[in-house]
């Protein structure tokens, strides 16, 4: 073992090009590790520099020494950018083999949806919430009392030729209406009162604009002054809410209920659309009748107030423009997923 | 109530155009149904008189003929149709004319033209070509006292309108022009100019002996004969075409008659042939056993709430609906008997719909006709049959023997105002009041300011205080009410934490991707009977159509209906569900807040699915939806509860594969694949499964009940057994739940198999056991200590054998 020459501590800076060439040359982690032996081994080009410092004069060995350490660091550190850029190079592989084609479709369990005129139910229950309208429900199959006689339609009253009646065993009857739950609703719970009753109703008819099972939504408000004015603030707003516009005209026309007084037909006319400007029947409303309140166990002298029934399916048919009532009963899937979002 | 515009202008005629009055009729709660032209426009249309009809030289088929317009010469004009002849007058659309637009097509103009080499100076018109009517036999024609040129429209009374309302059964009083015209005199303030009507004197002494037995029935009966009418005579043109317009076809000169009366004064009339009435009159309500031949060759049996009129022969009609067939007044009767009687209207309400038909003079009556006006009726119909049919009039009889009672209603201002919600001043309601005929005194001052109203004999809906005030809104005009937004307390309304609502049980059927479906709640009677079971489903009494003619206990049926409907469309994959009541026969259970006695109505939800377990895509395999699919989902829904399901038979589904489901130990509905019997009926290729529940107690959620977390390690292990095929494993697992190991935090299937390699007869079932202790580490000797516990106890209860390879899991 020689000292180092001075030619060879000249070539020092050599050894660094040489090491940065050398790792450089590499594709993988194991001819990396190879080549790092030649440089960093134990007989490799540094080590042997450094064995033979002993030999030099001691007075140029500190010298020596500090420079080859630089050396070795500086491949060192040539040796881990390599290490770092061999892993990197092996992950992007990894990730490029691993990726898909996300354009194909996810697995899914098919789209299921709510039934448009549940879909109308369900937002008029919201925007009724929203000033503080309760929620009933009850009997479909209803006694004559509740769907005629408490609401003011006697036996052999003309207005009861009004509804052609579904009648079952018993004297009992489909309810023609909601408007029965205004009755047990109101029965059940003290004034004020804030109520809507959706559901099925029933009547004798059948054709295109008809069908033997519908459904209606019915508002009660009771209180010590609730007016007709109340009336048309609810319901014009009810229908700008619905609509989501107030690009639409209500207009109240005098009608007759028997268990409403005044009672009103209300119409709307949107301001644009292909219904622009045609009055369209959108409800039946009035001021709940004296004999009615009585029927509710309230004394019509302190309770006064408003109701009104709507049909959820003719609300439906205008929101989304659908053109024929029957497609509601049908179940047709092609029909009903168009409003499973 | 359908009537000509023109019929009502002549009694009040307020500076509108027809626009106007029929929206000022529609804004004051006589709804404008419809309102079209009496006749289509055309214009340059005159009476023509034919001079001479000669033949055309060459052509077979038409005529040349001279035509008198009523200007300085004839006009010669070319004519096809076959009735034309000398002497008739027919309109003539001269040079110059338009006649109708005819499909679509604009409307043609007449122009001097040369037919077959002759010239023809205007055209000879038929209905059709006026658009009057789809005749075309030949030309139409012309009164023969009209004079040659004048405008067909005006001769005619062609520019009016039939105007169809929809009256409401309060307003019974607006069902003649009478009414209506009281009504738009209110409206606008012109006053109504009412044709006068005079007695027309006795020239004969005849009479005809009434009675009227039952006062409760009839209040009135005003009588007259009319002896020597010549029932044949034609109806004036005048009164047919106001009866058309009024969409009241021309019968006889009599009947036309009574129907005008009827529309004119809104007073129903009755004429007798008098030559086949017996004895005299009574009216009373029928008997037992008495049967009547109505005018409509209808025959029906009296009973003793239906008023009749009767002669000596019985029954000679329904009182106040229609008359008999046998005293019915003919074209060749000669002396007539004139009935203008005052029903109650509770003595004929409902009575024509419980036989089954309607009539006018019922929709009146039975609605409130006015007790006041039987004497202008009579006296308006003797003068109109003296001036058709001839005759001699006797004296006018008119029996009362009870007439409604008018009862002053008060209508305090302030209640008035509380009602509409508008401070409508007291001095408009006084004048609204007066407009509207209602004779009213005033009471009181400010605050305490009332009106007192004695309704007039035509109003039979004014009885309380809202009628009057219905009244002053009415008039008033709702569109002058405004539309504010109400002021309330503003109180919060919570809902339950533990009730959850339908929608949000829909809400988790939709994300699991089935679609809702409305179906009928009356079904097919063959589905409740052998689908659901019910041997005694509700019925319904009056059906559309027999399959809709039971009310259902099952959603079931509906929902398979549904797939089947899908599958005729084409659709490979189903998924549908239903929330509705069911309807259900329950003897003994009472009224409540939310019941009807003897029936019980509870809302279900149920659900179906049929085809590919997944929907069609690239990533997984192709399998059929089966019983554990429908069952995932239905647990899904049930949620946190504590369900279980037992094996049992239901008529709708595979006795093998099918379950009660029991929530809390009570039954709530059933799960299962499609019974292979209702697979074939339904022609379904592959087989459907379904579930049905209460809804109920689906909508009832448990509040949660926190324990604080474990700060101890999970111990995981593995069970793996052998047990006879036969076994259910819900049993296993229920005992391996609730045995009471305080340690088990949960067991659950991982593995089932059959096959290569298990005992024939048996299956291997490997379960995962969580051990967790709250309170200190678990030792491996306790967990080998509970494990052995299991191993002995499914060994005891089961006949279980251990398998090897129970692994430890950490």
């Amino acid at each position: 073992m020689t000292a180092p020459s001075s030619d060879s501590l000249a070539n020092l800076e050599r050894v660094v090009e040489d090491a940065n060439t050398a790792f450089g040359a590499t594709v993988s982690t194991a001819e990396l590790e190879q080549a790092k032996a030649r440089f960093l081994g134990k007989s490799g080009v540094l080590s042997e520099l450094l064995k033979g410092l002993g030999r030099l004069p001691a007075d140029q060995r500190p010298a020596a020494g500090s420079r080859i350490n630089v050396v070795k660091q500086q491949v060192e550190q040539a040796l881990e950018r390599r290490r770092a850029e061999l892993s990197q190079a092996a992950l992007s592989a990894r990730l490029a083999e691993e990726a898909i084609d996300i354009t194909l479709p996810g697995r899914q369990r098919g789209g299921g949806g709510i039934h448009p005129v549940v879909r109308t139910w369900q937002r008029i229950e919201e925007i009724f919430a929203s000033i503080g309208f309760d929620v009933a429900d009850g009997p479909e199959i209803e006694t004559d009392w509740f769907n005629f006689t408490a609401l003011n339609q006697p036996e052999n009253h003309p207005a009861r030729s009004m509804h052609d009646t579904f009648y079952v065993e018993d004297g009992l009857l489909l309810r023609t209406h909601t408007s029965p739950m205004q009755v047990r609703y109101a029965r059940q719970h003290t004034p004020p009162i804030r109520v809507i009753a959706p559901g099925r109703t029933y009547r004798v008819d059948s054709d295109a604009t008809h069908s033997p099972m519908f459904h209606q939504v019915e508002g009660l408000w009771i209180g010590e002054d609730v007016s007709f004015a109340d009336l048309k603030g609810v319901y014009t707003d009810f229908l700008r809410s619905f609509f989501e516009t107030d690009r639409l005209r209500v207009r109240f026309r005098p009608s007759f209920f028997p268990f409403t007084e005044p009672s009103a037909e209300i119409d709307m006319a949107f301001d644009s659309g292909p219904l622009k400007g045609r009055w369209l029947e959108i409800s039946g409303a009035g001021q709940v009748h004296p004999a009615v309140i009585r029927n509710f166990g309230l004394d019509p002298e302190r309770w006064i107030g408003f109701a009104f029934g709507s049909g959820l399916e003719r609300l439906t048919m205008l929101r989304y423009g659908i053109d024929d009532l029957r497609l509601f009963f049908e179940g047709d899937l092609r029909f009903l997923r168009q409003f499973s979002a | 109530m359908q009537f000509s515009e023109a019929w009502l202008r002549e009694w009040v005629d307020p500076q509108l155009d027809t626009a106007q009055l029929t929206h000022l009729l529609t804004m004051s709660g006589l709804e404008v149904e419809s309102c079209e032209p009496v006749a289509p426009a055309f214009s340059g249309i005159v009476v023509g008189t034919v001079r001479a009809v000669a033949p055309h030289p060459n052509a077979d088929k038409l005529r040349v003929c001279a035509v008198d317009v009523g200007g300085e010469r004839l006009l010669q004009i070319v004519c096809g149709a076959p009735n034309v002849a000398a002497g008739m007058n027919a309109p003539v659309a001269l040079v110059g004319a338009r006649l109708p637009a005819r499909e679509g097509l604009a409307a043609p103009e007449i122009s001097r033209v040369a037919m077959r080499g002759i010239d023809s100076e205007g055209m000879l018109c038929s209905t059709r070509e006026l658009g009057l009517s789809d005749d075309h036999g030949g030309l139409m024609p012309l009164p023969s006292d009209a004079m040659p040129g004048t405008d067909v429209r005006r001769l005619l009374a062609l520019d009016d309108h039939r105007i169809l309302i929809k009256l409401t059964p309060n307003r019974p009083d607006c069902l003649s022009i009478h009414g209506l015209a009281r009504e738009v005199s209110a409206l606008t303030g012109v006053p109504v100019r009412a044709p006068a009507i005079e007695p027309v004197p006795a020239r004969c002494d005849a009479r005809f002996p009434v009675r009227i037995s039952d006062p409760a029935g009839c209040g009135r009966f005003t009588a007259r004969v009319i002896r020597g009418v010549d029932a044949g005579a034609p109806t004036p043109a005048w009164m047919r075409e106001r009866l058309e317009r009024a969409g009241q076809r021309s019968i006889s000169a009599l009947v036309d008659v009574t129907n005008y009366v009827m529309l004119e004064l809104g007073r129903p009339l009755h004429v007798y042939d008098l030559d086949k009435l017996a004895d005299g009159i009574d009216v009373r309500f029928g008997r037992p056993g008495e049967r009547l031949e109505l005018l409509n060759e209808q025959i029906v049996a009296l009973e003793p709430d239906v008023l009749a009129i009767t002669d000596g022969s019985g029954p000679i009609g329904l009182a106040g609906i229609m008359g008999g067939d046998s005293t019915k007044a003919e074209l060749t009767t000669r002396n007539v008997l004139l009935e203008a009687a005052f029903f109650f209207p509770e003595a004929i309400a409902g009575r024509a719909r419980r036989y089954n038909f309607t009539s006018d003079a019922g929709h009146r009556f039975e609605r409130g006709v006015d007790f006041d006006n039987n004497l202008a009726g009579i006296e308006r119909a003797t003068r109109l049959i003296l001036d058709t049919c001839g005759g001699e009039p006797g004296p006018v009889e008119d029996h009362v023997v009870r007439l409604p009672q008018r009862l002053p209603v008060r209508m305090r201002a302030a209640r008035a105002q509380r009602v509409i919600g508008v401070p409508v001043p007291h001095a408009e309601m006084e004048s609204i009041l007066h407009r509207l005929g209602l004779q009213s005194s005033a009471e009181g001052q400010g605050d305490a300011r009332a009106f007192v109203v004695t309704p007039p004999s035509y109003r039979f809906d004014i009885q309380i205080e809202e009628d009057l005030i219905e009244e002053i809104a009415r008039v008033h005009g709702f569109e002058r009410i405004p539309a504010e937004p109400p002021r309330a307390a503003a109180r919060m309304r919570a809902v339950p934490e533990e009730r959850r609502s339908l929608h949000r049980l829909r809400a988790v059927l939709a994300g699991l991707g089935y679609q809702e479906v409305i179906n009928f709640s009356f079904v097919e009677p063959g589905w409740e009977a052998r689908l659901a079971g019910n041997a005694s489903p509700i019925r319904v009494l009056n059906p559309i159509a027999s399959q809709l003619s039971v009310m259902r206990s099952s959603l079931l049926g509906g929902l398979i209906d549904n797939i089947r409907y899908n599958i005729n469309r084409r659709q490979s994959r189903v998924r549908v569900f239903e929330v509705g009541r069911t309807f259900l026969r329950a003897a003994g259970a009472p009224d409540g807040p939310l019941e009807v006695a003897g029936i019980r109505q509870p809302v279900r939800i149920a659900a179906a699915a049929f085809g590919p377990a997944a929907t069609e895509q690239w990533g997984s395999s192709d399998r059929q939806v089966d019983f554990f699919d429908m069952k995932g989902d239905l647990e899904v829904l049930l949620g946190a509860g504590d369900a279980a399901f037992e094996r049992a038979e239901h008529p709708a589904l595979h006795p093998g594969r099918s379950a009660r489901v029991l929530l809390g130990g009570t039954p709530i509905g059933w799960v299962g694949e499609l019974h292979p019997r209702w697979q074939q009926e339904f022609e379904l290729p592959t087989s459907a499964v379904l579930f049905e529940l209460d809804a109920a107690p689906l909508q009832q959620l448990t509040f949660p009940a926190y324990e604080p977390v474990s700060k101890f390690p999970l111990v995981i292990r593995d069970l793996s057994i052998l047990v006879d095929a036969g076994l259910p494993v819900g049993t296993i697992l229920e005992e391996l739940r609730t045995a009471g190991w305080a340690v088990v935090q949960s067991v659950t299937l991982f593995d089932l198999y059959q096959g290569v390699g298990i005992p024939e007869g048996k299956k291997s079932l490997a379960f995962r056991v969580l051990f967790q202790d709250t309170q200190r580490t678990l030792t491996d000797a306790k967990v080998d200590q509970v494990m052995q516990e299991m191993r002995a106890r499914l060994g005891e209860c089961f006949g279980a054998q251990l398998r090897g390879n129970e692994g430890q899991l950490q």
